[in-house]
Order: structure tokens, then sequence, then C-alpha cells
């Protein structure tokens, strides 16, 4: 048994000892016990070492509130969290904890020199240390203050394990498990509805877990609290605890995580480590009890500092007597029931200091029963120890007057400032607070959600006050929900009531700038510090926060806010309604990113969209690229060759025999009906109503500012029926947008907008050869010049398949488009293929397919446009329907800065050393020689080497570019300015002969 | 996450399923290219920006597919109401119970 370890008491199995290891070294602690109470129980007080000074500390408190005991946790590769609290973390068999933040161990930290020079860490130490001069900046200031960031180290592995994330619906959710919860839980399940309890301890109880001494209904607190659990059970109330709820959303919808593994020792095969549930409640009750608050003083945080409720906890749940001598230093009656517990457990309590001068006489005169030395109206005013607190320093206040000091030895000082209501939650809702200055502290008030607090949340006190609240509570949800329900009355004995006073810093005999009296032990904020913003023009309470980062530590400030706005307030001067508290923000406790990625990582982070053919891209070894949510095909290399090589073997192949490309990723919108041609004349900047059932031409849409928004070859079925095509990563937006103008702007227009994207295989096949491969399969349409000439659409069949053939080009060579209903796409790709390969077909991806276009200044838009491009700026004024009355962007286009000169044009660039291939993206100057920063004119928006051309082409956006032709502009790198000439955007075969289709039997 | 009502599926479903499309009753001109610079101006981008309940759109994204008109407020986030497109906008004392 552990030197600490109290027989007889706690709800740790003694039969069941548990090794682990902290430090490096092993400790044996029992089933049921956490790290925290595993390492108290040996007396080991110091477990980390704060942010900022370095300082030891030891747990302070026994829940998630713990700001000092972060532990990192470690099972394997990948399975490590940093700043776990050792007061949540259960122990098991081969654990390994780690103190965080010393180096090179725990009990000698070279970082703790920065306690010696704390005079220089003031508040604002970052804001005004690191000012001047400016270059020290990159170089010095901000490697070195990053490399002393952060709290622990996350792992570098990738993490093993898998989340869960689930939806659930419930009447009414009540969060904690405490006597209030416990009696809102059953009131409410007892009315029959369906009730969810979540708790985020290992086991449901609250503070009837540290409470055993109480009697309920004529039962023992524990023999209650076991046949209530069998109760809520057998009326079907679901209770979930290691289950936080980290979040309050909107409409009562609550994050709940729930730890299912992190305190197992074998992890079980197919279950997560933790689920995220995301629940609605028609009704929410908040028993989420309250915080105790530390006493503010010199000395405050060394280890054996601890809060009293936390001490009672570790004897009653754990049987841990967190020391021999204690000395109990309070503004509350709760902490004299801590004195009388350890007494009885063996310990002997050195002195109760209370700093009020009349205590109540019922605990002094139990205090003198047990031979318990009692200080009323006393300060504390130091401590001493280095690892460990070894005495504290007090003295007797008498009016304002700190008098003689006495040093008392102690191996551990249990203080209690009073307790806070846990309003985070709450906050959440935006709910609003009302402040109390009987309990000097904020209680929760009105919020816009379906939503009561009960029980020491809104400051009740005491076992008998909060399951009696609790039940009225979930009476009140009940009848709120229609349900009748009685709230019974439940006799309890051996209960603790109290009350208390608040303070700001205890009083003291000394200069308080020297005091390290703390309030934010985690961030190292003392109570100077505070103080320190106040006085350097800090008003508002969110800037004092964030001046002395109060509060902004992983524990959220659940023991330092209040504490900190009654010195601030103190400060300014000022009630602390009128200063205010800062906002509490999800989550409650900190949360794994796994718990809230859940099943989205990896392949499942985002949909990848195939088409039908992308297997046999895959089986001929293509190399695949991301455009928008598909992989597509890039290029398809053959042995030994890079990209480079196989996409200009590819554009070769389709400039001289035939190439094929998977287009199936173009976005295809149906739009039918009487109206059809009309909503497409609104629509598209184009003239439709002369196009012929038959023919195609290209679109262009703008948005209702004139920029271009998207384009594609748009194909006349019939007279009421069209085939849009648009871009492959615009097709959802733009069936938006034409929703959003037929259903709001236009809902008398007879027209129906489909997506057909996903139900067409799209095959593009360009080169000279073309024909001679489509003539014998083609069924239905005569493939020459005159009866099917470029831009023209048919239904007919291809390969035995009906297809939708789109006479049309993105490459400048003889072009066609075979749209086959998707699944016939790998059977006709196939077909063509073993067609074709006589012919000198070639297969080709979005790299060649991309060369090709830039040769013949087709744009991509979104690369060479930007969303501030007009048709004009693209050179596309003729495709813009000037005749019609009106389309989308049409009034737009005539806006002053879009007709004014100056615009960034696209045009085509040649570097001027005939060799040098630009880098999309790069900027361009007129004058290379100007000062920096230089004036920019525009950049490069796509650059490749061009076989066809001869040399390496590119397009670019420059002011007033085409004006410009032939002049040099300038293109700044790194290590070199590139001159380049400014030329039209055409590369290859300006005067399109090769779109021509050869005649049968006729030469390519 | 919010809970927003359809009038076309006459259900509430999560704020998932919907799509903000901005202000509502902010209607395109019958006739643009008779607009003035400034009240081109005044379509394509002012906006009210409110604080409180504001009329905007949504749409049915990933349900019915149709655009409908909310009211929203925007400090408290609460729907106070939501209508077919076309349909007029309700006043804000029938909604919130106050004068406007």
């Amino acid at each position: 048994m552990s030197r600490f370890r109290v027989p007889g008491r706690g709800r740790v199995n003694p039969d069941r000892p548990v090794t682990f290891r902290f430090d490096g070294r092993p400790v044996q602690g029992c089933e049921g016990d956490t790290v925290a109470s595993a390492l108290l129980a040996n007396g080991i007080h110091l477990m980390g070492r704060s942010f900022k000074y370095h300082r030891p500390r030891g747990a302070v408190a026994a829940g998630s509130e713990e700001p000092n005991a972060l532990i990192n946790t470690r099972r394997g590769p990948g399975r490590a969290e940093p700043n776990t609290r050792a007061t949540m973390q259960e122990i098991w068999p081969g654990l390994e904890a780690r103190p965080q933040n010393c180096w090179p161990r725990l009990s000698f930290d070279l970082g703790a020199v920065n306690d010696r020079a704390y005079m220089l860490f003031s508040a604002g130490f970052y804001y005004k240390t690191f000012m001047w001069p400016r270059s020290f900046w990159d170089k010095l200031y901000e490697p070195v203050i990053r490399a002393a960031a952060g709290l622990g180290v996350s792992p570098s592995e990738e993490d093993p394990d898998t989340y869960a994330s689930r939806y659930l619906h419930t009447d009414v959710l009540v969060v904690g498990a405490g006597p209030a919860g416990l009696a809102a839980a059953r009131t409410a399940a007892e009315a029959g509805l369906r009730v969810v309890l979540v708790d985020e301890h290992a086991e449901a109880g609250g503070t009837l877990l540290s409470e055993p001494q109480a009697r309920i209904a004529g039962l023992p607190a524990w023999d209650w609290l076991t046949a209530e659990l069998a109760a809520l059970k057998a009326l079907g109330v679901r209770v979930m605890t290691r289950t936080t709820a980290i979040g309050y959303y909107h409409q009562n919808m609550i994050g709940l995580c729930q730890r299912l593994t992190d305190h197992l020792a074998e992890l079980p095969a197919d279950t997560p480590r933790e689920r995220m549930w995301r629940l609605r409640a028609a009704r929410v009750v908040l028993a989420q009890g309250a915080l105790e608050k530390p006493l503010v003083f010199d000395g405050n945080d060394r280890p054996g500092v601890m809060l009293a409720g936390a001490a009672q906890t570790y004897l009653h749940r754990f049987g841990v007597r967190v020391g021999d001598r204690p000395v109990i230093l309070t503004s509350h009656d709760s902490a004299w029931h801590a004195a009388f517990d350890l007494q009885d457990a063996g310990a002997k309590v050195a002195a109760i200091v209370d700093t009020r001068a009349a205590p109540p006489a019922a605990l002094a005169g139990e205090a003198q029963a047990r031979g318990i030395r009692v200080l009323a109206g006393f300060t504390a005013t130091a401590t001493s120890g280095r690892l460990r607190v070894r005495s504290v320093r007090v003295h007797p206040v008498s009016a304002g007057t700190v008098g003689a000091g006495e040093e008392i030895a102690c191996d551990c000082l249990l203080m209690s400032g009073g307790w806070t209501p846990s309003l985070h939650l709450f906050s959440h809702t935006k709910g609003s607070l009302a402040w109390d200055e009987d309990r000097t502290t904020f209680l929760p008030a009105d919020t816009p959600e379906d939503c009561v607090i009960a029980g020491a949340g809104r400051g009740l006190w005491g076992i008998a006050a909060t399951l009696a609240d609790g039940a009225e509570k979930g009476a009140e949800v009940a009848a709120s929900l229609g349900r009748g329900a009685s709230a019974p009355a439940l006799p309890v004995e051996g209960d603790r009531t109290g009350s208390g006073t608040s303070h700001t810093e205890l009083a003291t005999d000394r200069s308080p700038s020297r005091a390290r009296a703390f309030v934010d032990f985690q961030n190292d904020v003392t109570a100077k510090d505070l103080r320190l913003a106040v006085r350097e023009g800090m008003r508002s309470i969110e800037h004092v926060k964030r001046y002395t980062t109060n509060g902004m530590a992983t524990d959220q400030g659940k023991m330092s806010n209040i504490n900190g706005l009654n010195i601030a307030a103190d400060a300014l001067g000022r009630a602390q309604p009128k200063v205010g508290l800062t906002t509490f923000r999800p989550p409650y406790t900190p949360t794994s990113f796994g718990a809230f990625a859940g099943y989205h990582r990896g392949g499942h982070f985002e949909v990848t969209r195939r088409t039908a053919i992308d297997p046999l891209a895959e089986a001929a070894g293509a190399v695949f690229e991301p455009v928008g949510q598909w992989r597509r095909a890039r290029y398809f290399p053959r042995p030994g060759e890079d990209m480079d090589t196989a996409v200009a073997r590819e554009c070769r192949a389709t400039r001289t025999a035939i190439g094929m490309f998977d287009a199936s990723t173009l976005g295809k919108i149906e739009v039918v009906g009487p109206d059809a041609v009309e909503f497409m004349n609104r629509m598209y900047t184009n003239p439709w109503t002369k196009l012929q059932p038959g023919r195609c031409r290209y679109g262009l849409l703008l948005g209702d500012d004139g920029f271009i928004r998207d384009d594609g070859v748009i194909g006349r079925l019939a007279h009421d029926r069209f085939h849009v095509t648009t871009t492959t990563g615009g097709a959802a937006r733009v069936l938006n947008m034409m929703e959003d103008y037929l259903q709001t702007e236009w809902p008398e227009l007879d027209v129906w907008l489909t997506s057909t994207t996903e139900q067409w295989s799209t095959i593009a096949l360009n080169g000279p050869r073309v024909a001679e491969l489509l003539r014998p399969l083609v069924e239905g349409v005569t493939l020459t010049e005159e009866a099917f000439p470029h831009m023209s659409v048919a239904e007919c069949t291809v390969a035995g398949m009906p297809a939708r053939l789109f006479r049309v080009s993105f490459t400048g060579e003889t072009g066609f488009e075979v749209n086959v209903p998707a699944p016939m796409g790998p059977a006709l790709w196939q077909r063509l293929a073993e067609a074709g390969a006589p012919l000198g077909l070639t297969p080709y991806g979005t790299e060649a397919m991309h060369v090709m276009r830039a040769e013949k200044g087709y744009i991509i838009v979104g690369q060479d446009t930007d969303g501030t491009v007009t048709p004009a700026d693209a050179g596309l004024t003729w495709a813009v329907g000037k005749a019609k009355p009106d389309f989308v962007g049409k009034r737009g286009l005539a806006r002053p800065d879009l007709t004014a000169p100056g615009r960034r044009q696209l045009v085509g660039l040649l570097t001027e050393d005939g060799t040098t291939l630009l880098e999309e993206g790069a900027q361009i100057v007129l004058d290379p020689a100007q000062p920096v920063p230089m004036k920019m004119v525009g950049h490069v928006t796509s650059a490749y080497r061009s076989e066809a051309a001869g040399r390496p082409i590119a397009l670019a956006l420059v002011e007033g570019g085409h004006g410009r032709m032939g002049e040099t502009v300038h293109i700044p790198m790194p290590d070199r300015t590139i001159a380049a000439t400014i030329t039209g955007c055409v590369f290859h075969d300006p005067e399109n002969t090769r779109l021509k289709l050869a005649a049968p039997g006729g030469d390519a | 996450m919010l809970l927003i009502h359809c009038p076309y599926c006459d259900e509430t479903l999560p704020e998932l399923e919907f799509a903000h499309a901005g202000e509502a009753h902010v209607a395109r001109p019958e006739n643009p290219s008779a607009q003035s610079d400034a009240e081109w101006e005044e379509f394509l981008f002012i906006r009210r920006n409110v604080k409180g309940p504001h009329y905007e759109r949504w749409r049915h994204t990933h349900g019915c597919g149709r655009f409908f008109n909310a009211v929203r407020d925007t400090v408290s986030d609460r729907f106070l109401a939501t209508y077919p497109a076309g349909a007029p906008r309700p006043s804000l004392a029938s909604l919130t119970g106050e004068s406007e």
C-alpha cells in the first residue's frame, strides 16, 4: 500500500494494483486511480512546470479545470497526446506519462532561469521587448520565441486510432451527473421523456463521490447513488460517462465528446478512440456544478498548495491523503470540512487559517473538539519550499493592518476562496449573466435557448438544495414538454452547507510589486500583471485578458477568470458587473482534432470523383491530378519518360495523327423547354435565337458585374433543347446561378435545368486523321465538311452506341467530342483505341490539353481569368451579342471602370532568349531598374514548353496589353530578371486551317 | 447548427442542407440598360448589413433545390420566418410583436 493511501477510503480497488510510468520511473496505483491521485498516493506533488517561468507545479484541482498537472500520455507511435490533465487521465498498466515543459528533467529544469528574471517578464513583455530593430525579428526574435513557445509536443507520426461521429436526438439532455443532474434526469424520465445524462468523469455522481458522509433518503450517499443509477437505467435513461459536453450550439445542439479507449490497457479491435456526438435536445438541463476559487497570495502555486475541495475528492474518491501535515487557508466554510476529514483520516492538521474574523461558531467548535488550531481573521503572505511547500507565513489582520507574521510548517496547503458556478456552456448560448453581490460572482440569467440551470451552477449549495433544485428543474422541463411530473423532496442527513467571503489579493505586509501571487497558474499571470495592465491603459476586460493572457491557457480560465475580474475591477475602481466577464467559447475542455475530424480523413477527407473511363487510364499508367473534386489523367508516361517528354509526345501525336482525351468531367447542363432559347439569350452573352438545331456555339457567361464567370461550347439539339457544357470546376456554380435567375428573376420562363455531367462519358478526338477513324464507326451523320462542319452537333450512333457527336476543337486540330451514356464510356474508349492504333491514336492528358489550347490562345476560365476580367480584356468581344436588349452582365460591361483605359488585358508573352519558360503567377513590370517596391503591371497566367511553336510560350494579363504589341516587359525572379515580348495570344495556325475536315480518301 | 424550415418541403432541416444566398428583395431591374451608374452600383453592391432582423435568401441546395426567403435575426441567429421566393415580405411588427 502506498504511503499516503488511506485504508478503507475511496472508490479505487486496492486489490488491483496498476503500475505505470511517470517521468521515466515506475509508479504503483490502484484500479480506479487517475495519474494525479496515484502520484499523490505516493507522495509525489511535483507534476509539471509552468509555461512562462518554468516554476515547479503540482495538481491544484482534481477535475478537468486543472491548470498545472499537464502530462504527455503515450502508447506507441502516433498515440501520444500532449497537455492531458493528470487529474482526468485514468491509469492502466503500461501507461507512459511524461511531464512537459521541462529540460533536462522535471526536478531540475534549465528553463527555470526565467523565474529568476521574472521582473523582466511582466505583462505585455513580448509587445514591449521585441519591437526593434525590425531586422532582428525574422532571424532572431521569432525563431527563439517559437522554440520556447507551446506546451507539450505533438506526435509526428500519423494517428493510428479511429474516431467516430454520431447524431442523437432526445427530449432532455442533462449535463453533469451530480445530485442536481441525477435528480433532474430521474424526474424527467419518470415523466416519460427520453433522457440522456452525461458526465465528463469516469463515474457518475459528481460531488456525491466526495461526500460519502451524507445520507440521502435514509441511505448512505454511495448506496443511494448505486440505487439511483439502477433506477435511471430501468427508466431507459442513457447515462454516458467519460463524455464531455464541449459546446452548446444553436437550437439546442450540444457537442459531446465521448472518450472510449484512453483508460484501457488493451485497445479493443474496431473501437474508435473517441466518438463525437451531435446531440439535439428539446430541452437541456445544465447541472455542471461549481468550481472552487484559489486564493491569491505570494507563493500560492507551490507543489502541495491545492484547493481544499480537491483534497476532499482525493481523500474520499481515491482514498488518498494529500499530506500528513496540512494547513487550511480559507475564506469559505467548505474548506473546514477538508480539515476535519483529513484529521479523521490520520493527518495532523497544523492550523485552519480563516481570513474571516468570525467563522461560524459550530465549525470552530468542531475544530476545537478535534484539537485543531484555528486562526481567524488571518492572512497568508508567503510560502516556502522549492519543489514542495514547506511552510506558510500567516499574519493576523486587524482593521486592515497586517500584524506580526508566524511561519507554520506544513507539507500541503489547502486553500479555498469560495465557489464559482460553471458558466461555460451557459455562456455558449449567448446567455446573459447577473452579478450576485452576496456570493461575489456571476449567476446565469436569461438565455435564448431552451435551457435551464440546476444546482450549484446557479449558486445553490449543499446536497439537499441541489437535489431539490434538480428535481424541480426536471419537473419544469417535463411540464414545458407537456408532461406532468412530481418532484419529491428527499431527506438528506450529514449535508454540508456553508458560505464565505471573496477576496482580491490577500492582505500582505510586503510590497505587492514583489509578490508572486498567481491568478492564472498555467499562463503564469500574477495579480501584479493584471494591475499593471490596467495602469498601462487597458480598460476593457477583454483587453486586460489579451494583454496579460489571463484565462487564455488550455484550461480556459476555469479557475482564474473570476479572480482576474475581481482584481481588474478593483484596479479600475469599478464594480464587477460594469467591467463584465470575458466570453467563454467552445470547447469546454481541450478536444482532440481526431474527434472533430471523425471519419473525414485520408480518402474520406473529400470525395474523389472519377469518370467511367478512369480505371482504363489507371491501367494505362496515367499520372493523375486533382481538378476540383475530380481526379483527371494528367499524362500517360511511357517507360523512361518524364512529364515534359510524355506531354511533348502526346501533343505531337495529336497534331500529326490522333489524340484521344477523356473529357467526361466537363460540366453538362440540359436546358429544355419552350422558353429555353429566351433563357439562353438572357444568361449567356451570345445570341442564340438564330442558332439552328444541329449547330453549336462558344458560350460566354458573365456575372451581372460584367466579369467572366464561365465558358463552354453549347449545342442546340432542338428548338427547345440545349446541351450546355461548362468548365470542369464550374459546373455546380453555373447550375446554381442559372437556377437562381430562373427561379427568382424570371419565374415566368418555362424552362427546366438538369445537371447531366455524370450521365455522359465524353471522349474528345483531335487530329488530322480523326475523320479516318470515325467515318467507319459513325452512323446517322455524314462526316464531311459540308454535311457536318466545325461547330456542329448530331445525335447518332458511334460504334453502335447511342451518341451525341459534337464537332468542336480545343486543340486547333480537327476535333470531335463523342458523348455516350456514361457506362458505355470504357467500351467506346477501348474500341476507339483499337481502331485508332493503326492510325497513330495516342491518349493524352490534361497537361497536353493545356499546352495545345494555349498554343491556340484558348483561355481557361479561372486560370487566365480571375474574376476581374471582361470579355474585352480577354479578347472575346466577338462573343458578346451587343444587339441583344439584355443579358446577365450587359449593364455591368458599361460600368465606367470596365470601359476605362489601362485595364489588364490578355496577351501572349515570348521570352526574348527563346528558351526560358516563365513561371505561372510571376509578376510583370515595365521598368526593371525602378526602385523596390516596383509597380506591377500584370502577371503570367499560363506558361508551357511548346513544340508546335518551337519555344516556350505564355499568356499574361498586362495593363493596356492589347496596345503594347511588340513591347518588351520584364519578369523579376529571385535570381534574375527575364525579358519578354508582348504578342497576340495565338502561337499556332492563326488562320485555323487545321480545323478543316479532310475529304474522304484525301490527305490529312 | 441552425435548423431551417424549408417553406416548399414544409420541413425543418439542418443547416447543412442549405446554402445562404445573400440579401433578399433585391430585385434585378426590369431594364438594366436604362439604369444610371449610381442605380446599378446600388443594385450590384450596396447591401444593408443589418444588425437584427434581416431579410435574406437561402437555397435548399441538398433538398428540393429551390430558393426561398427568410427573416433571420443576425444578433441571435434566430429565424423569425421563411417564405417562398416572390411572396411579399412579412412585416417585422408581425414577426417580433414590436413596431418597426
